[in-house]
């Protein structure tokens, strides 16, 4: 027996001409805590993926406890002791905590005595890592940080010693991540070692033991957390210094430009997802929503932007009404000024399969400065695109390119391109740097604050606590889809974390 | 990221994807020949013979490939919006009306270049209309344009009996068919163009719709990607949640794109009736309608792959008639199970060998130039 859980030596992954691991040595220690840090596109997760089996290396060779493994798909790695706990979770919506743990292991045709035995060792599992959750409970009943609960307990359940969780707190509150630290602890106490993925610089520092840097398909350091800092780990991430915090002046609001009152928005399944919200954005200043994701902050950007019908409420823009119960339509949203960046930029903002410059012209396809009548006119929305490309910094500049093909961050700079310059009056933005590279997310959010110094009126999504702390002048919270309280963008994580879980002003649960 | 599949050049997409998917195709076809103890050589001659080898063959595979153009170019621009038009085949049949009724009407007083001006028109128009119904049921009450053009087939199918056997058809006359078009109705045959290259069409019917077809294709192209319209479907049939987001009225778009589909569909009728038998007979479309969703596929739903994909199955149709007819023993139906090999390959299982050729092109190239590191992201 080694103290080394598992070692990768000179792992090499192509796909096509893309090298998304090169050269890959990293060593494990059993029991402990090893973070995974790097920029989107690193090759983190292609790195995990073929430790699980996902993915096989080209070249290197990967040891188990010292021994040398072919870890050809993931019920080998499961055998060799691997378990993951993936970012978006793998679970069986309607089934129950022990059918969605059973699953895969179910132990014959027929089912009783596997469910007989799943269900003592979930027990025991339970107690001895503190990780209670109703065996019989239905998953999509449950709250998303017991999901991740169940998620890690399939993988205990199958025996695994060595733990991988990609991107576990990204759909967490700052209570439940840190409930989830805890977790990890425990299990780590008890021996099991642990490989977290992440962006998050602060994660890290909080709970790994020793962290390694990935950029651009290499490792490029690997450091003991206690002897870094966050800013040598933001530098070696993103190969150059960065700027953590953004500098911005104070505000300077005007007139009220958007006004939301009694807003309230029912979605598909008739479930009431933004209840009677009212706020206002002065031109100058940025209102930023905090919230823990699928707390109505998306139902009530749509119903703005007239994507999604209103149940009851009003809507003013810069003093003219619209008729978000009705009427209202994106496009005439966008030509009176309402220019929106939409949370999911995948399949919302952006139409991947297109050109880029196909892209800039989404939503202002009407324009005719790119069109000759009824044709497009191609030369002028390719002159365009490369003009936005230089401005944003758009990476490549190649606007022929299919939009698929560019990373996150210069995606989402397509997207901030097209809405910003197009000199709206309010600009509505959600999720500006969700799975944006850090050297990214420092021009989004300068840019963001651009557009409020050039007096436009900016509201905030966003369910990075950082991020609307360190750009908003204002904070709103929303749960369960209700404002349940304003802040000012320096009241304490902690102070707008109990909001963001519902415990309200009065200091009770908004129920 | 990490992307599942690896890029590969347009040419390996294009060219070398579909190629192997033919190829393959005809192999197990091969087998199928073999099985019922015939030499598959002499079968895959014979198509090739029949198909190409003789002026009049080389006619009868062009006419039917218009045909398959038609419906070929109606299914694909469907597919750019996303939806998926199973009712070529009762388009065409219905827009058989937009074809015989400018005909009937014009024949004897107009030259043909006049009818079929009208008959353009008519043909498109009763095909639009065909499919307007299915679109608009999808796009106001979210019928499944699938469900719903399936049954328009089977409307078209008893409606165009019912017109022809009690309507259409001359008294006295005991076929189910019109009666026939004088020379105003008559589209000319396209015999010159193969003599210059020294072929003779003998009395196979390729003729003027050829043309149109290409027209067609071309035009095709030009809405899809180079106009606004074009556009709206592009982003409607890629993310119908980005041509929300966008402001873009989807229930008209799908309206618009089902009836461009259908005129497409509608104008195949064209070939059959006025090119060919200058009268409109039962069930004349023949199948051409499904046969259009294979060539779209394999054409990838640009008119560039869909011409040759329709010159592909004009072959197999016009050198499977030949092999019926070569070896007896090689029945119709045989001919079909060689067709919808193809289908299976070229279309339903085109990603099968993807991935292997993708593995073997990169160890090719990656033996030639070092690979760059991950730069786009």
């Amino acid at each position: 027996m080694s103290d080394i859980a598992i070692e990768l030596k000179g792992i090499d992954k192509s796909f096509g001409p893309v090298r998304a691991n090169h050269d890959i040595n990293m060593a494990v220690r059993k029991g402990t805590i090893h973070g995974i840090i790097g920029e989107n596109g690193a090759g983190k997760s292609t790195l995990m993926s073929i430790l699980y089996g996902f993915y096989k290396a080209d070249d290197g060779d990967i040891f188990v406890d010292g021994r040398k493994v072919e870890i050809t798909s993931s019920s080998v790695a499961i055998d060799l002791g691997i378990g993951m706990v993936h970012q978006h979770f793998m679970l069986v919506e309607n089934f129950s905590v022990l059918e969605n743990v059973m699953l895969g292991a179910e132990e014959g045709q027929i089912l009783n005595a596997g469910i007989q035995n799943a269900r003592a060792d979930l027990k025991r599992l339970e107690t001895d890592y503190g990780l209670d959750v109703d065996p019989d409970a239905i998953i999509e009943e449950l709250p998303v940080g017991i999901q991740q609960r169940v998620e890690i307990l399939k993988a205990l359940y199958r025996r695994a010693e060595i733990l991988i969780l990609d991107e576990p707190t990204g759909v967490l509150t700052p209570a439940e991540a840190d409930h989830l630290f805890r977790i990890l602890r425990q299990l780590k106490d008890q021996g099991k070692t642990i490989i977290l993925i992440t962006h998050k610089l602060r994660e890290i520092m909080a709970i790994t033991d020793e962290v390694s840097v990935m950029r651009r398909g290499e490792m490029v350091a690997t450091r003991t957390t206690s002897e870094t800092s966050v800013e040598e780990l933001a530098e070696l991430m993103v190969g150059r210094r960065v700027l953590l915090r953004v500098e911005k002046g104070a505000a300077n609001p005007g007139e009220v430009m958007l006004s939301v009152e009694n807003l309230s928005v029912r979605d598909s399944r008739g479930v009431d997802m933004v209840k009677n919200v009212s706020l206002d954005v002065r031109a100058g200043e940025i209102v930023g929503i905090a919230g823990v994701a699928g707390n109505g902050q998306s139902e009530l950007l749509q119903a703005i932007s007239g994507i999604r019908r209103a149940k009851t409420g009003r809507v003013i823009l810069d003093g003219e009404p619209i008729h978000v119960t009705g009427e209202a339509d994106p496009n005439s949203l966008r030509h009176r000024g309402l220019a929106h960046v939409p949370e999911d930029r995948h399949h919302m903002g952006l139409v991947l399969a297109f050109e880029e410059a196909e892209n800039t012209i989404l939503g202002y396809h009407d324009d005719p400065k790119y069109l000759n009548g009824i044709f497009l006119n191609i030369d002028a929305i390719r002159a365009d695109a490369a003009e936005k490309c230089e401005l944003y910094d758009i990476r490549p500049p190649n606007v022929r390119l299919k939009t698929a093909n560019f990373s996150g961050g210069n995606q989402q700079k397509i997207v901030l391109a097209r809405e910003m310059e197009r000199d709206p009056k309010v600009i509505i933005i959600g999720q500006p740097t969700r799975g944006v590279d850090v050297g990214a997310i420092e021009f989004i959010h300068k840019r963001i604050i651009e557009m409020r110094d050039a007096g436009k009126a900016v509201l905030l999504v966003s369910v990075e606590l950082d991020e609307i702390r360190s750009l908003s002048d204002r904070v709103l919270v929303m749960f369960d889809g209700k404002i349940v309280g304003e802040r000012s963008p320096d009241a304490s994580e902690g102070e707008l974390g109990l909001l963001m879980a519902g415990i309200s002003d009065q200091g009770e649960a908004a129920q | 990221m990490s992307a599942p599949y690896a890029k590969l050049p347009g040419w390996v997409d294009y060219g070398v994807i579909p190629l192997v998917n033919l190829i393959v195709a005809f192999l197990v076809a091969g087998l199928v020949v073999l099985l019922v103890g015939q030499s598959p050589i002499r079968a895959a001659s014979l198509l090739i013979e029949g198909a190409f080898g003789y002026g009049e063959g080389i006619g009868f595979t062009l006419f039917y490939a218009t045909n398959f153009i038609f419906t070929g170019l109606a299914v694909a621009i469907a597919f750019h919006c996303g939806l998926f038009n199973i009712g070529g085949e009762g388009q065409a049949y219905v827009a058989g009306l937009g074809v015989v009724l400018p005909c009937l009407w014009l024949d004897a007083t107009m030259p043909w270049y006049v009818t079929i001006i009208a008959v353009v028109f008519g043909s498109s128009l009763m095909g639009a209309l065909w499919a307007l119904i299915p679109g608009y049921l999808q796009a106001k009450r979210g019928s499944h344009v699938v469900i719903t053009t399936i049954m328009f087939n089977f409307i078209a199918s008893s409606l165009m009996v019912y017109l022809l056997v009690d309507v259409l058809k001359p008294a006295g006359s005991m076929a189910p068919e019109t009666r026939t078009f004088l020379e105003g109705g008559q589209l000319p045959k396209l015999g010159w163009l193969m003599n210059i290259l020294g072929l003779d069409i003998g009395g196979a019917p390729f003729n003027l719709s050829f043309f149109i077809a290409l027209i067609a294709s071309f035009i095709v192209w030009v809405v899809v990607w180079r106009t606004r319209l074009g556009y709206q479907i592009r982003t409607m049939g890629f993310s119908p949640t980005a041509a929300r987001y966008a402001g873009m009225k989807e229930a008209r778009i799908i309206v618009i794109t089902m009836m461009i589909s259908g005129a497409l569909a509608g104008m195949m009728a064209i070939n059959p009736i006025m090119g060919d038998q200058h009268r409109m007979q039962l069930d004349f479309v023949g199948g051409a309608g499904f046969v259009g969703i294979a060539v779209a596929l394999m054409g990838r739903s640009h008119p560039v792959g869909i011409i040759p994909a329709a010159i592909l199955f004009g072959v197999l149709y016009q050198g499977g008639a030949e092999i019926s007819f070569e070896m007896p023993e090689i029945s119709r139906d045989m001919i079909v199970i060689i067709q919808g090999l193809v289908i299976l390959f070229a279309g339903a299982m085109e990603h099968m060998f993807r991935p292997a050729i993708a593995r073997l092109f990169t160890t090719l190239t990656a033996a030639s130039k070092p690979p760059q590191t991950a730069e786009t992201e």
